[in-house]
C-alpha cells in the first residue's frame, strides 16, 4: 500500500518531460542552436524577455528561449521565476535618458531638431518580402557605413525643445525622492501611482498592450497620440553601496525610450499644453514602448479632467490583466482537473433537467 | 506504514534556499499569516512572489507551505482529493526536493496537508494545517469586478448583494444553486470564500481543530480559519443550506457518506461512482469494507517501483 498511488502520476510526468525535451530538441540531424547564437541572432526576442521577465540578462533570456522552444511567454516565466530568487542590494540611481549613447533617435513631430533624426537598424523601411538569401549558409553582411561625425551627446530630448515655451508638461524631479514602488515586493493597489502603473506596463504583454493602445487610436478613449520622440541605445548604470556612500558604474543597459504627446486644451487653473505619456523598455522593444507610451496617457485621464469610459482608461482592467504570466497561468490552469467541481455541478443541472421535464409533462397533462 | 519518503539531505539539489524562498520572503508570508490568523475570513494581501510552476497550479498554496514547512513535518498533497493526481505529485515531489521532508498520503499522519478542490473526508487534528490552493479569493468577485469596489464592501459588511444574489437563484431556480466555492461567513464577520471545494466539504471547516490557511498566489491574498473557528454557509430560514447526497455508494469500498466522483466506464452511459478522497477510500478497503466493485482496476495499486 505504500507505493499505491503516487506512481501513476510520477511516471507519467517523467515520460512527459522527457517527450518534452526529445521534441524541443527536434531532428537530431539539424545541429543544435548555440544560446550564443540566440543572443545574437534572435535577439529581439532576447530583448522581449529581458523585459517583460524584469531581467537585464541577455544569455539567461537566450537560454530561456531555447529552453521555451521559442515561445516567448513561457521564456519570460521562466526568466520571472529565476529572478524572484535572486537576492536584492538595492535601487540604481535613475538612469538619465540623455545620456543615452543613442543608436536610433527620431521624432515624428519635428522634420528635424536638436541632435537630427538617427534612423538606426530598423525595420521600417524595409520591404517585406521573404529574403530567400537568408536560407543560403549566408556570408555575414558587408558592415553599415559609419557617419562622418559622432551622435550629439548628451543627446537633447524632447523635453528640451519645448523647454523655453512651457508647450510640454516638464515632471517635476522630488528634492527628496521617494523609495519607488515595487509590484514584484508588494500587491497592486489602487488608485495606482505612476510608478506602480509604469512598472506594471514594464512588465505587461505587449500584445495586450498593443491592442489596447490600438483600442485607443480607434476612439475607444483616444489620446490623439503624436510620436515625440523615440530613442534606443546604451546607458550607464550607477548604484551607491551603502558603505562607499557615492555613485559607482556597475555597468550598461540598452534602453528604448518613447514620450508621446497629446494635446490638452487646458482647465480653469492650466494652460492649454502637451502632456506626456511614457514607454521605456529593456533592449529594443519599440512596438511595446509606443503601446505602453499611449497606455500610460489613457491611463491620466483624471489628471487632464478626460471622460473615461474606455477600456484602454480603467485602471483595474488595464494593470490587472497586463501580465503575461499571470494570465497565461490562470488561463491554462484550465488544463488541470476540476473533477470534484464538475461533478457537483453535474448533480445540480440532472437535478434541474429532470425538474424541467416533469414540469413539461405535467404542463401536457394539463393541456390534454 | 503509508509514508512515502523519509527526510533526507538533499544539498547536491540545493541551488535554491530551503523550501525554495528565501528568509526574507519567507518573514513576509508569516506576517501575513499571522495576520490573517488573527482576523479570520479577511483577505490579507501579501507580497507573493513567482514560483517556478505557473499561476493557477497552486502557487498560493506552495507559498504558504514554504514559509510554514521544516525538516520535521510530514507532507501529503491532495489534488480533487486524490493524491495520485498529476499537480498534486508534482507539488509534492517539489517539496521532497527542496525541504527534505518526509511525504505521506495518510491523512492523519500529516503535519502539513496542501489540498485543491477537497478537505479530506477524515476530521483534522490540532497540531494539523490545510493548506488550500485558492484561484480567486473573493467571495464577491463574481457578483462585482473591481477589487476597490469589493474591498470597500468588506470593509462597511456590505453583503447584501450577496444575499440578493442567492436569492435570485432561489426565485430562479426553486433553490440555491450555488455546487462548489459556496460562500460562507467566518466568525459572523467576513465574507469568506472556502476556494472551490464542494459546497459538502463547508460544514468541515466549522470548528475546525487544525488551522486552516488559505493562499492565492496570482491575486496575491492569505486568509485564514484559526481552529475553532465559528463558519457558517449562507441560506435562509426557509431553504436553508444542504449538501450534496447520493444515490450510490462508493463502488470500491462502500461508503456512503463521502463525496463520490463519477467515473465513466463505456460509451454507452455505464458509470460507477467513487470516493474522491483516495486514501479515505484505500483505508476503509484495508479494514475489510468491499463495494461492488472492489475488483475494479481503480482500486488496485500501481504496479511502478518508486524511484
Amino acid at each position: 500500500m505504500a507505493y499505491v498511488s503516487v506512481k501513476g502520476g510520477e511516471k507519467a510526468i517523467t515520460n512527459a518531460h522527457q517527450w518534452l525535451a526529445e521534441d524541443r530538441r527536434g531532428d537530431p540531424a539539424v545541429s543544435e542552436v548555440e544560446v550564443a547564437q540566440i543572443r545574437e541572432q534572435m535577439s529581439l526576442a532576447v530583448d522581449r524577455v529581458m523585459s517583460e521577465g524584469s531581467c537585464y540578462d541577455r544569455d539567461l533570456a537566450a537560454l530561456a528561449v531555447k529552453q521555451a522552444r521559442g515561445d516567448l511567454p513561457e521564456a519570460i516565466f521562466l526568466v520571472r521565476a529565476y529572478r524572484t530568487t535572486l537576492p536584492r542590494f538595492g535601487a540604481s540611481e535613475p538612469v538619465e535618458a540623455e545620456q543615452m549613447s543613442v543608436r536610433r533617435r527620431i521624432s515624428a513631430a519635428f522634420k528635424d531638431i536638436p541632435g537630427g533624426q538617427v534612423l538606426g537598424p530598423t525595420f521600417d523601411y524595409t520591404h517585406r518580402l521573404l529574403d530567400f538569401a537568408l536560407v543560403a549558409d549566408g556570408q555575414p553582411p558587408p558592415p553599415a557605413p559609419l557617419a562622418d561625425e559622432p551622435q550629439a551627446y548628451p543627446m537633447p530630448t524632447i523635453g528640451s525643445v519645448f523647454a523655453h515655451e512651457g508647450l510640454l508638461e516638464t515632471d517635476e524631479r522630488p528634492a527628496e525622492p521617494e523609495e519607488p514602488f515595487d509590484l514584484t515586493r508588494e500587491p497592486m493597489s489602487f488608485p495606482a501611482g505612476r510608478d506602480q502603473r509604469l512598472q506594471a506596463l514594464a512588465r505587461g504583454d505587449e500584445g495586450f498592450l498593443l491592442s489596447l493602445a490600438y483600442s485607443s487610436q480607434r476612439g475607444w478613449g483616444s489620446t490623439h497620440p503624436l510620436c515625440g520622440e523615440i530613442r534606443m541605445g546604451e546607458v550607464s548604470v550607477a548604484f551607491i553601496p551603502e558603505e562607499l556612500g557615492f555613485p559607482i558604474e556597475i555597468g550598461e543597459l540598452t534602453l528604448t525610450e518613447c514620450q508621446m504627446l497629446s494635446g490638452f486644451s487646458g482647465s480653469a487653473d492650466r494652460a492649454p499644453q502637451y502632456t506626456r505619456g511614457y514607454g521605456l523598455t529593456f533592449g529594443h522593444c519599440e512596438r511595446k514602448a509606443m503601446s505602453m507610451a499611449i497606455v500610460d496617457r489613457a491611463l491620466r485621464h483624471r489628471e487632464v479632467g478626460e471622460q473615461a469610459d474606455a477600456p484602454v482608461q480603467d485602471e483595474e482592467f488595464v494593470l490587472y490583466h497586463s501580465d503575461n504570466v499571470e494570465a497565461s497561468g490562470f488561463v491554462q490552469h484550465l488544463k488541470l482537473p476540476h473533477y470534484v467541481d464538475f461533478q457537483a455541478d453535474l448533480q445540480l443541472i440532472r437535478r434541474l433537467r429532470r425538474e424541467h421535464f416533469e414540469r413539461c409533462d405535467t404542463l401536457k397533462e394539463a393541456a390534454e | 506504514m503509508t509514508t512515502l519518503s523519509t527526510s533526507r539531505p538533499n544539498t547536491a539539489e540545493r541551488y535554491y534556499n530551503y523550501a525554495y524562498l528565501d528568509e526574507q520572503t519567507k518573514r513576509m508570508i508569516r506576517r501575513a499569516i499571522l495576520k490573517a490568523l488573527a482576523i479570520p475570513g479577511y483577505q490579507a494581501p501579501f507580497g507573493s512572489r513567482e514560483m517556478p510552476v505557473p499561476y493557477g497550479w497552486g502557487t498560493g498554496g506552495i507559498q504558504l507551505t514554504a514559509a510554514i514547512i521544516g525538516p520535521d513535518d510530514v507532507y501529503k498533497c491532495i489534488d480533487q482529493g486524490a493524491d495520485d493526481t498529476t499537480n498534486a505529485v508534482s507539488i509534492r515531489q517539489f517539496f521532497a526536493k527542496v525541504a527534505d521532508v518526509a511525504t505521506t498520503e495518510d491523512t492523519g499522519e500529516a503535519t502539513i496537508i496542501q489540498t485543491r478542490h477537497r478537505i479530506p473526508e477524515q476530521p483534522l487534528k490540532a497540531g494539523q494545517v490545510l493548506v488550500f490552493q485558492v484561484p480567486q479569493p473573493e467571495p464577491l468577485r463574481g457578483l462585482e469586478a473591481r477589487e476597490t469596489e469589493t474591498r470597500a464592501m468588506h470593509a462597511y459588511e456590505e453583503y447584501g448583494l450577496q444575499y440578493v444574489s442567492l436569492y435570485e437563484n432561489v426565485s430562479t431556480y426553486g433553490r440555491i444553486a450555488a455546487t462548489a466555492g459556496y460562500p460562507v461567513m467566518a466568525e459572523e464577520r467576513y465574507l469568506m470564500s472556502p476556494s472551490p471545494i464542494p459546497k459538502f466539504d463547508n460544514p468541515k471547516m466549522d470548528a475546525n481543530e487544525a488551522i486552516l490557511l488559505f493562499g492565492a498566489g496570482r491575486e496575491k491574498r492569505i486568509y485564514a480559519l484559526p481552529p475553532h473557528t465559528r463558519v457558517r454557509s449562507l441560506d435562509f430560514e426557509d431553504f436553508p443550506f444542504e449538501v450534496q447526497t447520493w444515490e450510490e455508494s462508493c463502488a470500491l469500498c462502500a461508503a456512503d457518506d463521502a463525496y463520490l466522483d463519477e467515473v465513466i466506464l463505456d460509451d454507452a452511459g455505464a458509470k460507477m461512482f467513487v470516493c474522491s478522497d483516495s486514501h479515505h477510500c484505500a483505508e476503509r478497503r484495508a479494514a475489510g469494507h468491499v463495494g461492488p466493485m472492489a475488483g475494479h482496476q481503480l482500486a488496485r495499486p500501481e504496479t511502478e517501483p518508486a524511484q
